[in-house]
């Protein structure tokens, strides 16, 4: 432990605290928010941090440190559905893509690359002009848009391991493609996986607080950082604490997800050591 | 060397292909007639009739598509819903400032960033390095968006040196158009920064490494001469791809600076034209960032054998 620690090094345990309050808030937030995020109270209207609420009240009253607790709690849903859903469908057919090669991998990689013309947050637009603006929506199109780059991972990885005797091995042993694929190529495909999730989840609370922003996101009245900087702007003047402290929020959860993924690419990918 | 171009320009062609079949079968992904859905609610019956006989909904897909795809390459993207203006003046004019404003930007970031990264690999380990990193890693951290909207209560609001609306980009004198993009151009300057000074630091510590770099040392030229002469570069090459990466991509995610700042550019363009279903203003949009994007990426690839030559052998 005390080896791993030296080699994550300070800025490593800073990311992992970081990430380590975010899931907290996110799974504790029913219990530590002082308020309902979405109860009203006219008379604390875009109140000053105050003893009664500790951040100040928003254009509704609502309680500014309650909101960004369940702020944390929406980020974190989204984030890990996101990245999870990115990862199966990328995983799915960078496996399929690197272990068959030939006109599978070829049609796979042509598709995946002209998704990859695409800027990410573009696409995920582009498909909620379709299907219109809701979590779910964005969940999906956040999922497709950051799916090709786990493919071109997955598929690297596993183009170098199937040449190795294990893999050799285990399709000599007379073991179906698939279970040569799914027990012994995939398990190590881990760690560069683990590196490239562990980075998209911060570009996933990224997109997401964008996204609301833009109103094209979650939905008003639940709390998502994003949306809670779009309510504030136009009383940027008045009570500019709304517009701050939803920013530290979001900063503070990429700077954990930023460090941790550099620490985690030099204690598991020896080879993208910076 | 142009064997290389020739190449790479090849390769472009089928990725625009399906980026244009991908923006078509977009709208035909709506559920309903997509000639209603492209006109929206206000649409008459025979405003619907005259756009599928221009579209040739009787017609099979593939000639649909070839239709659109004339369409397009010729210039015409259809009329907005909203104003029924035509929506490919509307799109080049809205691009024409955002362009104005990545470019301003990155360049800005490019010229700062480079050597900032080069010098703290140089310095690797040090307090400088440690520094510089750091500043990098927190202005990766920060949300354009958020940034814009400090910078805009700071630099708009208290000590009102820049206009806090800036629809003057658009049709403002040469100076109005000048105060209206500062902050935006400064927001993007600081955001991009942070992912350009990683890179450059990086690409520099796997160059420092080489053993040409060692001999060049061993043959006792000054530091700088080894670091400007003969690193510089090679550790460009892959900044340089980066570069042309962001390029595009802010294209892509400048709507929010745009909000932010009140700019009416193509970012604006898009995401008003989603929440109002105007679907031939969204697929314009959205099929000139792809077409940009692929075009900026493709003169990136072009120009990298200059500096990595070993690249176009």
């Amino acid at each position: 432990m005390k080896a791993v620690l030296r080699r994550i090094g300070p800025s490593g345990v800073l990311g992992g605290f970081l990430a380590t309050v975010l899931i907290v808030f996110a799974v504790l937030g029913p219990w530590l928010a002082p308020y309902d995020p979405v109860a009203l109270d006219l008379r604390a209207r875009l109140g000053a941090p105050s003893a009664a609420h500790l951040l100040g009240a928003d254009e509704f009253g609502r309680d500014i440190l309650s909101r960004l607790i369940f702020g944390a709690r929406v980020s974190i849903t989204v984030a890990t559905t996101t990245v999870a859903l990115a990862m199966v469908i990328g995983v799915a057919l960078g496996l399929t893509a690197g272990y068959l090669r030939g006109w599978t991998d070829r049609v796979i990689m042509i598709l995946n690359d002209s998704a990859l013309a695409f800027p990410g947050l573009l696409l995920a637009l582009g498909i909620m002009a379709v299907v219109g603006a809701s979590t779910t929506a964005m969940v999906i199109a956040l999922g497709i848009a950051f799916a090709p780059a786990v493919v071109r991972v997955t598929r690297s990885s596993v183009l170098s391991l199937r040449e190795r005797e294990f893999v050799e091995a285990s399709r000599v042993m007379g073991n179906a493609e698939r279970t040569t694929m799914i027990r012994h190529v995939l398990p190590n495909c881990v760690g560069p996986l683990t590196v490239l999730a562990t980075a998209m989840f911060g570009w996933v609370i990224l997109a997401e607080s964008a996204l609301s922003f833009l109103g094209l996101g979650v939905p008003p009245p639940a709390p998502s950082w994003g949306n809670m900087l779009a309510a504030a702007r136009p009383y940027i003047q008045e009570a500019p604490w709304l517009i701050i402290l939803p920013g530290l929020c979001i900063s503070a959860a990429l700077l954990g997800a930023n460090l941790l993924g550099d620490a985690l690419r030099d204690l598991l990918d020896p080879r993208m050591q910076s | 060397m142009i064997r290389f171009m020739l190449g790479r320009l090849a390769l472009a062609i089928p990725t625009l292909f399906i980026v244009t079949l991908a923006v078509f079968a977009m709208v035909r992904a709506i559920p309903g007639d997509p000639a209603s859905a492209m006109l929206g609610d206000l649409a008459t019956p025979e405003m619907v009739a005259r756009l599928k006989a221009s579209m040739g909904i009787d017609k099979p897909l593939p000639v649909q598509y070839v239709i659109w795809l004339g369409d397009v390459v010729s210039g015409d993207f259809g009329r907005s819903i909203g104003n029924d203006e035509p929506v490919g003046p509307l799109i080049w004019e809205r691009f024409k400032v955002s362009a104005s404003i990545v470019l301003l930007a990155v360049a800005l970031a490019s010229m700062v960033a480079v050597p900032a990264g080069m010098i703290a690999a140089w310095r690797q380990g040090t307090a400088t390095d440690l520094g510089l990193i750091g500043v990098a890693t927190l202005l990766l951290s920060i949300p354009s968006f958020w940034l814009g909207l400090m910078i805009l209560l700071v630099f708009g609001l208290g000590l009102g040196w820049f206009p806090i609306l800036g629809s003057q980009a658009l049709s403002g004198s040469w100076r109005e158009w000048a105060a209206a993009i500062a902050m935006p151009v400064l927001t993007l300057f600081l955001v991009e920064m942070g992912s350009i000074v990683r890179m450059s630091r990086a690409a520099t510590i796997d160059v420092l490494r080489q053993e040409y770099i060692t001999h060049a040392r061993a043959k006792g030229l000054s530091e700088s001469a080894v670091m400007w002469r003969h690193a510089f570069r090679n550790a460009f090459a892959p900044t340089w791809t980066l570069i042309g990466l962001i390029l595009g991509a802010l294209l892509g995610g400048i709507a929010v600076v745009e909000t932010v700042f009140t700019i009416p550019g193509l970012g604006r363009l898009l995401v008003e034209g989603i929440y109002t279903r105007d679907y031939p203003v969204v697929q314009g949009c959205i099929l000139m960032i792809a077409f940009v994007y692929v075009v900026v990426n493709l003169i990136v690839d072009m120009a990298y054998p200059f500096f990595d030559p070993k690249v176009a052998r």
